[in-house]
C-alpha cells in the first residue's frame, strides 16, 4: 500500500523542530531513519499529517562524552554507532548489541534514538537502555527534560514523551571497564525480529558481584528491567546457587504472551536460559 | 494536502530535478518519475529487499524512503552496473551460477553485494550469509547466490572494476 497524504516540513535545527512541533502538536510525527515509521505509514497503520524529518539538523549527528555518560544525539544512524570508537570503549553492550537491530540496509538509516522513541517490545536497544540506566533528553519549545528510561518506557509502541517533545538524544551510563557485558536473544531462522532476549552488565571485586543490571526484550508489553534476578545476584560469589536464584527470579518476574513464533511458556523459559548464558559466556568488558 | 515539493537528486551520475507529493516513496519516483523499473517493489514494508539501492553509498530500502526526504542525496540503482553491453562482474557471476531463477529479488540482491564488496573484498561465508539476510529470495535456496557472491569477490580482486 501506499501512505495517506501528508505535509512535509525538514527544519535545519532543533529550534526550528520543536518549534514546528509545537505548532502541529499530536498531527506532527518525528522522521529520522524511517525504517520502523515508514512501513507503519505504508500499511496506514500511521497516518500523520506533518511528517517532520530532523535528517537536516546536523548538530543532532554526534557521540560524545558528558561526565560519566556518552550521549548519542538524535540523528546517530545505529550503523555509525555499532562502528564508533568511544561506544565501542564507554558503552561495550551498546556496541554488541547494535549488530543485532533490524537488518543491514535498514541500520544504515535508522537512529539509535529512533528505535529507542518507537518502543517496539521486540527492540534491542530499549532492553540495552535500561541496563545502561539511560536517559532520554526530550526537547520542546519550553525547554528540556530528562526521563530515566524506566520511565520512559510505558507500554508496546508507548513511551512517555508528550505533544511537543522531542527525543534530541539518549545518554548511557559508560561502563566501567572492570565490567563484563553480553546481549543474547533466540530468533526464528534469521528473522528480523527475535523471539526475546536479554541484556545484561555486572561487575565484582575478589570473587563478589557488586553490581548487575538485567533488562529482558520480547518477554512482555515493554523491555523491563529485572530487578529481583540482580538482587540475586549482587553479593554472591556468581556461583551455579546464585545463578539460578537469577534465572528463577527472571522466570518469575516477566510476563510474556503467546504468538506465532513461540508460546509464553517458551518465552518465559528462554529468558532463564538467555540469562544463564550471558552470565557464563558473557565476555569482558 | 497534495501539496507537491522541489526534489533534486543525483541517480546513477545524473541530476535530476522533479516536483513530486510528500508521500512518493523513492521506489515509486524512481520506477514512474524516472522509468528506472530495475528497482522492484515486493512487500512494500521494508521486509523483503527487492527495492533495495544504494543511498549515498549504502544499501537502503527504496520503499522505506520518501522521495522528498532524500532531496539532494546520491542514489545508484541496478541500472547503473552494467557498461552497456557487458554485465558487472557481479551480475556475470549471477549468470554463471545460475544466482537467480524468476529473477524479481535479483537487482536487491547485486546492490547488498555490491555493497558489501566495496566495504569487504574478501568476505568469508559466514560474512556474505549474514549480509544477504537483507534480501528474501524464494527461488533459489539461496546456496548459489552464496557462491555467485564468493566468485565474485575472486574476479574483483583480480581487478575488475567494483
Amino acid at each position: 500500500m501506499k501512505p495517506a497524504p501528508f505535509s512535509f516540513i525538514a527544519p535545519e535545527s532543533l529550534d526550528a523542530v520543536v518549534r514546528v512541533m509545537a505548532e502541529y502538536g499530536d498531527d506532527a510525527r518525528i522522521l529520522a531513519g524511517g525504517q520502523s515509521l515508514v512501513p507503519l505509514m505504508n500499511l496506514r497503520l500511521a497516518r500523520p499529517e506533518v511528517l517532520v524529518s530532523i535528517n537536516r539538523c546536523q548538530e543532532l549527528d554526534y557521540i560524545r562524552l558528558s561526565n560519566d555518560r556518552l550521549v548519542v544525539g538524535a540523528l546517530v544512524r545505529q550503523i555509525d554507532a555499532e562502528t564508533d570508537a568511544l561506544v565501542e570503549a564507554e558503552c561495550p553492550l551498546l556496541a554488541k548489541a547494535l549488530p543485532h537491530v533490524g537488518l543491514p540496509a535498514t541500520r544504515n538509516r535508522g537512529t539509535v534514538c529512533g528505535s529507542l522513541a518507537h518502543c517496539d517490545p521486540l527492540a534491542e536497544l530499549p532492553a540495552v537502555a535500561l541496563a545502561l540506566e539511560a536517559e532520554l533528553v526530550l526537547t520542546s519549545a519550553v525547554g528540556e527534560r530528562r526521563v530515566p528510561a524506566h520511565d520512559f518506557f510505558v507500554t508496546e509502541m508507548t513511551t512517555s514523551i508528550e505533544t511537543g517533545e522531542v527525543v534530541s538524544a539518549v545518554t548511557f551510563k559508560r561502563q566501567d571497564p572492570s565490567e563484563r557485558s553480553a546481549l543474547h536473544e533466540v530468533s526464528n531462522g534469521g528473522h528480523v525480529f527475535p523471539v526475546g532476549g536479554v541484556a545484561l552488565r555486572w561487575a565484582s571485586v575478589d570473587g563478589v558481584c557488586t553490581m548487575a543490571r538485567i533488562a529482558a526484550f520480547g518477554v512482555g508489553s515493554v523491555a523491563q528491567r529485572l530487578i529481583d534476578a540482580e538482587g540475586a545476584l549482587v553479593g554472591s560469589d556468581l556461583g551455579p546457587a546464585a545463578i539460578a536464584a537469577a534465572v528463577t527470579a527472571a522466570r518469575s518476574a516477566v510476563n510474556p504472551t503467546g504468538d506465532i513464533h513461540a508460546d509464553a511458556e517458551y518465552r518465559r523459559h528462554l529468558v532463564g536460559v538467555l540469562l544463564e548464558r550471558g552470565l557464563l559466556e558473557g565476555e569482558g568488558p | 494536502m497534495t501539496d507537491e515539493y522541489q526534489v533534486k537528486v543525483t541517480v546513477n551520475g545524473r541530476i535530476r530535478e522533479s516536483r513530486v507529493e510528500a508521500r512518493w516513496l523513492l521506489a515509486d519516483y524512481l520506477r514512474h518519475d524516472l522509468g528506472l523499473t530495475g528497482t522492484h517493489i515486493g512487500c512494500e514494508q521494508g521486509v523483503c529487499g527487492a527495492c533495495t539501492v544504494l543511498l549515498d553509498g549504502r544499501t537502503a530500502r527504496s520503499c522505506l524512503h520518501f522521495a522528498v526526504a532524500v532531496d539532494g542525496s546520491d542514489i545508484r540503482t541496478v541500472e547503473d552496473l552494467a557498461d552497456l553491453d557487458e554485465l558487472h562482474p557481479i551480475q556475470e557471476m549471477f549468470h554463471r551460477k545460475h544466482a537467480l531463477q524468476c529473477g524479481f529479488c535479483t537487482p536487491g540482491f547485486l546492490l547488498t553485494t555490491v555493497e558489501l564488496l566495496e566495504r569487504n573484498a574478501d568476505p568469508d561465508e559466514a560474512t556474505i550469509r549474514e549480509t544477504l539476510m537483507n534480501n528474501v529470495c524464494r527461488c533459489t535456496g539461496y546456496a548459489n547466490i552464496v557462491d555467485a557472491v564468493a566468485e565474485a569477490a575472486v574476479e574483483l580482486r583480480r581487478g575488475h572494476r567494483a
